[in-house]
């Protein structure tokens, strides 16, 4: 499909309320986007350890997305404020620790934004075709 | 209260000890958590060994203490959340190194300690040993004594003592801030005696009044002293972080860590890590052979035990907000890794994001835990 033959692996943590439905609400309005995400449905971004990112990031996944409802919109009230320091840590200590900070994203898409999540998700595979493979796919010992 | 602890034939360890035996015969704390020598010539042993924290009602043993000995061997900051953490409880008196200070203070934060009956005293930090070198002081192992450290940090701050722990060398909070009952080493005449600062109420328990005409008939002056001694050690501090930063860009901190036997030690002592189910001690990670089998196909090969660094930016990820910076970690690692510089280096940068100064105050909630609705805005809009 891309050119160099390179089709990167996205990871996604969806909140079951906002994003996991906009992802739904593409989908039955067939709205059209790369076959690169893997979707893992949670009921809150406030619920994604950072473990979980660093996890798949580790394992090989060239880029981690996490999605959530916009700051107010939270079913739980907060989880999704709380989620966004801890994403705001998360990259900062990749940042420092010699990692590429740049292939986690936090995305803020609602259940009625089908299109945004479709534009997201190619903007994100994009993104990471330009930048190559997660380094870390081929070492043995992380 | 400001007032002074009379030191008689120079003998400062005398005065601490019978300073801390005044606070347990007047009541002031019913035990006190300290440090109590292993060896101990009040007990007729041999000289030698080392120090370990004992929780102490009877006056009379606390000859045997010694909170002046330079060494650490543990943070007992997790031990003074576990004589703290519920009712029923006895008035405790904790005495800590300024760092064990700092770690208390995130353990009230994090739910693991109380300081509602807890009397923490604090003692100026003149740097600690590791325990295998302290142990063996006396064989012309050039490891000093607590009054040769003191007067070297006084006479020459500037001049590092290589055989101290890591963190004590790059240590620029070695002065008590925050405790209940604060004995003013740095700056003191310390041949005429401590000056200590207590509240009013316990000072008078004691039968202690307000030093007059002011206390601390210092040469130097604490504030002197403690601005010193931090300017120096900022130093050491700013360079150790430069290496290690400049290390983690080169290599990542999977060439920083490459060495890792997975013991877990830093974990172990850390005094933040405090989980009882943490997820590196599950069998979350314990899969079926074939999964092993099918991962070194698909890699060539597959390190054993696997998940190396995943430990470490998890164990970053949940604890680097609240690093003391006690060194701990670094002392106990078997491998000899820099892991307390890379968790201060990485620390300090996250803090700074945060604004947060970990165990300056327990009114400063954990950054974790709390947030503002109108910060970051931009974030996750793009």
């Amino acid at each position: 499909m891309a050119e160099n033959g390179f089709e990167p692996k996205i990871v996604a943590f969806l909140c079951n309320w906002c994003t996991y439905t906009g992802a739904d609400l593409a989908g039955t309005s067939r709205i059209q986007y790369p076959p690169n995400v893997r979707i893992i449905r949670l009921m809150c971004s406030g619920s994604v350890d950072p473990t979980y990112v660093l996890k798949p990031l580790l394992d090989g996944a060239d880029g981690v997305l996490i999605g959530g409802c916009h700051p107010g919109d939270c079913h739980y009230q907060s989880g999704n404020y709380k989620a966004r320091r801890r994403y705001i840590a998360l990259r900062e200590i990749l940042k420092n620790a010699g990692c590429d900070e740049d292939r986690v994203w936090l995305r803020w898409i609602s259940a009625s934004e089908g299109q945004r999540f479709a534009e997201t998700i190619t903007q994100m595979t994009e993104f990471l075709k330009q930048k190559g493979p997660n380094p870390l796919r081929r070492e043995w010992a992380v | 209260m400001r007032t002074v602890i009379p030191v008689e034939n120079n003998d400062t360890l005398a005065a601490v000890r019978g300073f801390l035996k005044q606070l347990l015969e007047a009541g002031v704390v019913e035990a006190l958590l300290v440090p109590m020598e292993t060896h101990s010539a009040a007990s007729g042993q041999a000289p030698g060994g080392t120090v370990t924290p004992a929780l102490v009602t009877d006056p009379s043993l606390l000859d045997a203490a010694n909170p002046l000995a330079p060494v650490m061997g543990l943070n007992a900051a997790r031990l003074a959340g576990r004589v703290s953490i519920r009712e029923p409880r006895g008035r405790i008196g904790v005495v800590l190194h300024p760092c064990e200070l700092r770690a208390l203070v995130e353990l009230v934060k994090l739910q693991q300690a109380s300081l509602e009956d807890l009397v923490t005293i604090g003692l100026d930090c003149v740097g600690t040993y590791d325990v295998p070198d302290y142990v063996n002081r006396d064989q012309g192992s050039g490891i000093k004594t607590w009054h040769e450290l003191y007067e070297s940090l006084i006479t020459a701050p500037q001049s590092p003592i290589p055989d101290l722990r890591d963190a004590c060398q790059m240590c620029e909070k070695p002065h008590v801030e925050g405790a209940n009952i604060t004995l003013e080493l740095f700056g003191a005449d310390l041949a005429t005696g401590i000056p200590v600062s207590l509240p009013d109420e316990m000072g008078e328990k004691l039968g202690l009044s307000e030093a007059s005409p002011s206390p601390s008939p210092s040469p130097k002056g604490r504030g002197e002293v403690v601005d010193k001694v931090v300017a120096a050690r900022t130093q050491v501090r700013d360079a150790r972080f430069a290496e290690i930063r400049q290390r983690l860009e080169q290599e990542g901190i999977e060439g920083v860590f490459a060495a890792c036997v997975r013991c877990h030690n830093c974990m172990t002592v850390c005094p933040i890590c405090y989980c009882k189910t943490c997820l590196f001690k599950s069998a979350i990670f314990d899969h079926e052979p074939i999964l092993y089998m099918n991962w070194a196909r698909r890699k060539g090969a597959y390190r054993m035990p696997a998940d190396t660094m995943l430990f470490h930016l998890t164990r970053l990820n949940h604890m680097v907000l609240s690093c003391i910076g006690c060194g701990m970690c670094t002392s106990d690692c078997p491998a000899e890794l820099p892991v307390g510089q890379v968790f201060r280096a990485i620390g300090q940068e996250v803090q700074k994001t945060f604004e947060y100064v970990p165990g300056r105050s327990v009114e400063e909630p954990l950054p974790l835990v709390t947030f503002h609705e109108d910060e970051w805005t931009g974030v996750g809009e793009e």
